[in-house]
């Protein structure tokens, strides 16, 4: 050390030393803050909110076993018609070895315990066969993020997968504690009992016990973390078709959604939201309003990050709300979006698909050299708009604020955990003192994933305290005021070589981020554009084909339209853009679209199969009367591989599908029964979008109102619907509610191609 | 007041007269079975039974059902017993999310009640209900299972 050092030495060696300290400290709270945040959580201990009740005994955070030997599930996910509340209870009862006839399912308390970690462990922006380190990382992270944020919410297809673990893991431990207390009873080793349909035997003495009669004895008994699952090769109930436990109360009206919540005292409420985005209320008179029977106030609302501004009228009965809300008169203040014309948008995009900023998803090979040179250049641009949900269900939500310090909220919805945070905010209570309900859906699709109406409703509880108030939007609000399925448009330039395979793959998408709307509704100062949103390009960059050369990218845009999650999300115009096109450059090669996906499926030995069985079972290549045509599509989301072939017969002019063959591999089918409803349901549900789906508007309003201007296929546009499981394997696991959609449109619009010659390349169809 | 006989009961309400009977079943009566949909008759998913024909309830003035016989989903069962249209909707596993099922039972007994034996057009025409969970594939194999079943054996 030198003089100079020496004489600075002091302060220096001080700030070094203070330095020091705090970067050991920073790092060792890293390393402890890496290691809680990463590590292995307590999946089966009962979280504080799960309590028995009479003559119950809690085994497990997942189960509970009355002493008349019923088996209750704890369910934590939302049953809005996919069948969870069947699935699930399944995982358990098949691990207990319990009679299915004595299972029912209970709505889980809201408890980070419950929380879907698999959701946001799904968002990376990577392809699923990327097995990086990096991809790992990034998996992994997102997932134990999930976790420690442990929001409950049923979306992204994932229930069964985020619960097929911990739940079988659960009635795993859950039955070696009934074992044990049964042996303890029997005065036997535990090895030497047997359980068979809810009764635990002794075979040798010809000793029983019922579940029934052990529950107690068994719940003071530590739950076992050792206890493994079965080997799949002794399944009973999983993988064959049940009967589903909530259809009972659905054919009888006694099946209770969030709009039959009846409460002594309870006021209806009817609303009006501004009809332009971000718009806000200027003044309203409610004079003549107000002398309307049964009529207790008129209110306006504020927007809020989450909800538009509106004018509410609470009243006796929905109807007098509703008339007299029509007696209000509302001047808006229609803010800077009341010009907006879904047309010149949809002109912009086309200019941004040549000039817009785009974000690479996807880049392999030498994607210029190989465009630079094509032996055939195959070149189109696409087009989807904006598609609102529309669940049969109107937007509802039930809230009362009691004594000003608690609020109880009753409401379909997918993310419950959310509802109680969002009550509290509205409420400005602490989310502890909130109680959330949570009856059937009446459809979700992603809407209900939403927390407009929970604001909304505890904002008008707030005005009149200790009344419930159940606040129903009319369909006109829910279809003018939906969070859309994004607008998209897509351009892809290909190269075929000379023996019409694709040597180089450029594929340009340019719309809005579902995950960057929902995010700045939810959290606004999380928003930010920094992070790749997956759901944007997702089905486009993640393709099974053998492709040496390509790049995948996306342009994003902000536009006033608020979009969200809509069945499939971004699967459900990507798939259309990417098995369309395909299918032009098959033809452009002069091959047999079904035969040139398949040779370019040689490393993807599942999709191939399900491309097979589909072409397979439809009769792809045998004969079709004059004006008919079968079109092909394969496509892969959430885990699960979907192919589907429809045959199209054009009659004046307009498609009529006539049969729809769907093949699905999603590993292992839980209920099958289930997942062959869910292709049907999906392929509807796409069917519609496809035929008759569009949502546009023009100054700054959503020109579609009701039914009769947003159309449904309906029974008689029904197709004949066929669908085979040819799973993988249970290590291949994937969700089944939304994969079968993606696919309907492109099968569809390719079958018109083979039935006339005209290639669709926007949605809706219009011949 | 107006004088209902609903599900074979006869009942007073107070309610204006241009209110829609869907509103005054699920709000003043409290069967809640019968659903709001759209509210202008295009979706089916408040469809009951008056004087045995399906009817729309979302657009009826309940002034209009004055002494008429009113049958909702509520009284569709017999003795506690499920009428065969909600047996075979078990059967057949039709319902998902359930919402729209009243109002798509309601239609197909009406239906079947007008035509034991209904064709395939029959029931197209009939069962023009929106149902967004996509149950129409089992809705028209509970129809056509119960045509050929034929009906009198509940």
């Amino acid at each position: 050390m030198n003089a100079r050092t020496v004489e600075t030495g002091k302060p220096r060696n001080k700030w070094r030393r203070r330095f020091l300290i705090t970067a050991g400290v920073a790092g060792a709270a890293l390393v402890i803050g890496a290691w809680r945040f990463y590590r292995e959580r307590d999946r089966l201990s009962p979280p504080a909110g799960l309590q028995p009740g009479k003559d119950e005994a809690v085994l497990t955070g997942w189960i509970k076993i009355g002493t008349d030997g019923s088996v209750i599930v704890q369910v934590p996910r939302q049953e809005m018609g996919q069948g969870i509340t069947t699935a699930l209870p399944m995982l358990v009862a098949e691990e207990l070895d319990a009679d299915l006839a004595h299972v029912r399912f209970e709505q889980a308390p809201i408890d980070a315990f419950y929380g879907n970690a698999t959701m946001l462990g799904d968002g990376v922006p990577m392809r699923e066969d990327d097995s990086s380190w990096l991809a790992a990382i990034a998996r992994l992270t997102q997932y134990k993020l999930g976790e420690v944020l442990g929001v409950q919410a049923t979306g992204g297809s994932t229930s069964v997968r985020d619960a097929w673990e911990p739940m079988r893991r659960a009635g795993a431990a859950a039955r070696a504690m009934l074992v044990q207390a049964a042996a303890r009873r029997f005065g036997v080793p535990a090895s030497e009992c047997t359980i068979d349909n809810g009764v635990v035997e002794h075979k040798p003495t010809g000793k029983r016990a019922g579940f029934g009669e052990l529950a107690l004895d068994a719940a003071a008994l530590p739950i076992p973390q050792d206890a493994r699952p079965k080997d799949p090769a002794r399944f009973v109930l999983l993988g064959k078709s049940q009967v589903r436990l909530d259809v009972p109360p659905k054919v009888d009206g006694s099946a209770q959604f969030g709009l039959d919540v009846r409460l002594p005292g309870m006021l209806y409420a009817a609303i009006a939201q501004c009809p332009v985005f971000g718009g806000a209320v200027k003044s309203f008179d409610a004079a003549k309003a107000e002398g309307h029977m049964g009529v207790k106030g008129v209110f306006a609302l504020p927007a809020t990050s989450t909800s538009a501004a509106a004018v509410a009228v609470l009243a006796e009965h929905y109807w007098q709300a509703r008339t007299a809300l029509a007696a209000v008169t509302i001047v808006w203040d229609e803010g800077g979006n009341a010009t907006h014309d879904s047309q010149s948008q949809r002109g912009r995009y086309a200019e941004l698909l040549a000039t817009g900023k785009a974000r690479e998803y996807e880049s392999v090979g030498d994607l210029d050299a190989a465009l630079a040179a094509p032996v055939k250049a195959v070149t189109a641009d696409y087009f989807v708009p904006y598609l609102a949900h529309a669940t049969m269900e109107p937007i509802n939500c039930t809230a009362v604020i009691r004594g000003a310090n608690s609020c109880e909220v009753w409401v379909g919805s997918q993310a419950p955990t959310l509802v109680r945070w969002f009550a509290a905010k509205a409420a400005a209570l602490d989310s502890s003192n909130v109680v959330v309900h949570t009856p059937f859906l009446g459809g979700g699709f992603g809407r209900r994933a939403e927390m407009d109406v929970v604001m909304q409703t505890v904002l008008l509880a707030q005005k009149i305290p200790d009344t419930p108030i159940q606040l129903i939007w009319s369909r006109e609000e829910d279809m003018q005021h939906d969070l859309y399925r994004p607008m998209a448009a897509a351009r892809f330039n290909a190269a075929l070589d000379n023996t019409g395979n694709i040597a180089g793959w450029h594929n340009r998408i340019v719309g809005q981020s579902c995950t960057a709307g929902i995010t700045a509704r939810l959290l606004p100062a999380a928003a930010s554009d920094l992070m790749k949103d997956k759901t944007t390009a997702e089905g486009a960059f993640d393709l099974p084909y053998a492709m040496p050369n390509r790049r995948v990218e996306h342009v994003l845009t902000h536009e006033p339209v608020p979009v969200g999650f809509w069945r499939s999300v971004g699967h459900s115009y990507n798939a259309f853009f990417t098995e369309s096109f395909l299918d032009e450059c098959a033809h452009a090669a002069g091959k047999d679209p079904y035969e040139y996906r398949r040779a370019m499926l040689a490393d993807a030995p599942r999709f191939r199969k399900v491309l097979e069985v589909a072409a397979q079972k439809a009769g792809w290549g045998t004969p079709l009367p004059k004006g008919r045509g079968r079109g092909i599509a394969l496509a892969e989301s959430f885990h699960t591989i979907v192919a589907q072939v429809a045959e199209v017969e054009i009659v004046d002019n307009t498609p009529r599908v006539r049969r729809i063959v769907c093949v699905v591999d999603c590993g292992f089918a839980v209920n099958p029964d289930t997942v062959v409803a869910q292709m049907e349901s999906a392929i509807v549900f796409g069917l519609s979008a496809a035929l008759h789906g569009e949502i546009t508007l023009k100054n700054g309003r959503v020109e579609q109102s009701n039914f009769p201007s947003y159309e449904m296929v309906r029974l008689a546009d029904t197709p004949e619907i066929e669908v085979h499981i040819v799973n993988a394997g249970i290590e291949h696991l994937g969700g089944v509610g939304e994969p079968g959609t993606p696919p309907v449109a492109p099968a569809v619009c390719n079958a018109i191609f083979a039935a006339v010659g005209q290639r669709v390349r926007s949605l809706p169809i219009r011949l | 007041m107006i004088t209902l006989k609903v599900n074979g009961q006869s009942v007073q309400v107070d309610a204006e007269p241009d209110t829609p009977l869907l509103w005054v079943l699920r709000d003043h009566l409290n069967l809640t079975g019968t659903k709001f949909g759209c509210g202008v008759a295009a979706c089916g998913a408040c469809t009951v039974h008056l004087n045995g024909a399906a009817v729309r309830a979302c657009v009826m003035p309940v002034s209009a059902c004055d002494g008429k016989r009113i049958t909702t989903i509520e009284g569709l069962k017999r003795d506690g017993k499920l009428d065969r249209v909600q047996q075979a909707w078990i059967d057949y596993q039709v319902p998902q999310c359930g919402y729209c099922q009243s109002g798509m039972i309601m239609a197909a007994s009406a239906l079947l009640a007008t035509k034991a034996d209904p064709s395939d057009q029959d029931i197209a025409n009939a069962i023009t209900n929106i149902c967004r969970c996509g149950t129409y594939p089992r809705v028209s194999k509970a129809i056509r299972a119960l045509a050929a079943a034929k009906p009198g054996r509940n």
